[in-house]
């Protein structure tokens, strides 16, 4: 029910794995977490939300803030989701064309622009 | 009068429990279960926003969530108390992604087929309805 995080360093690129529900209440977690690795130099990052029971527009938010963080080193921002509920949110907002959306951790590790 | 009535204060850890509530209300009365998620997401957006709306305007309060039953609709109505709304529903059409206010509308208008963003006596109104599908057993 709550929000989990963890990371760890795959080649050039940092995984957050996300579990739990990113709403109003848990957004703002994420968000320390993505500036923090932003500001610890980690500008390539991998967000993996095939464990993410539910996406908000707060959680949105976090997202795109974060690539604009990311963009800022000139790094990235990936996602990992399978998850057809979470994917119709991205769509709905238009954001399928600003975040790459991978199937996998693997995927989105080995792509490149 | 409204089913059931639920009113919090705008803080975002109640937004949860809305949800919860609103889905375990509609799912009751015949609404059908595909589209508990989106119902579920437009309860929590709508509370979000009304939360929002209280902390950026800086009142206190509370946010009403009313889910009425009807004979062919479910009904919900998430009220504000957060003053005057400052044109509501403005912020849907375009501005910066970021900005979780247009982000929040853009999901409720996306997912909801039947909503109306209005007024109401202390601050903004969202009313959001879904069909019922008749059930012959209701346990």
């Amino acid at each position: 029910m709550d929000l989990s995080l963890s990371t760890r360093t795959v080649g050039d690129r940092t995984v957050v794995e996300v579990g739990g529900e990113i709403d109003v209440y848990t957004a703002p977690k994420l968000r320390e977490q993505l500036v923090e690795l932003v500001n610890d130099g980690n500008y390539h990052l991998v967000v993996d939300m095939e464990g993410v029971d539910f996406l908000d527009s707060t959680g949105l938010g976090v997202l795109v803030g974060g690539l604009k963080r990311v963009r800022a080193h000139e790094g990235s921002l990936r996602l990992v989701c399978n998850q057809e509920r979470i994917l119709k949110i991205f769509r709905i907002t238009g954001l399928t064309k600003v975040f790459p959306i991978h199937n996998s951790v693997d995927e989105a590790v080995a792509a490149t622009d | 009068m409204a089913t059931v009535e639920l009113r919090f204060s705008a803080l975002p850890e109640h937004v949860r429990t809305a949800r919860l509530v609103a889905a375990a209300v509609a799912r009751r009365a015949g609404v059908d279960e595909s589209v508990l998620d989106e119902l579920r997401l437009a309860v929590g957006e709508a509370c979000s926003r009304a939360v929002a709306l209280h902390q950026r305007n800086g009142v206190d309060g509370a946010v009403r969530v009313a889910l009425t039953e009807q004979e062919k609709r479910f009904l919900i109505e998430v009220a504000d108390e957060a003053g005057p709304a400052h044109a509501a529903g403005a912020a849907a059409n375009g501005g910066d992604p970021e900005d979780e206010d247009a982000l929040g509308l853009a999901v409720i208008t996306g997912l909801v087929e039947d909503v109306e963003v209005g007024n109401g006596s202390d601050g903004g109104v969202i009313r959001m309805s879904w069909p019922v599908t008749p059930i012959s057993v209701a346990v």
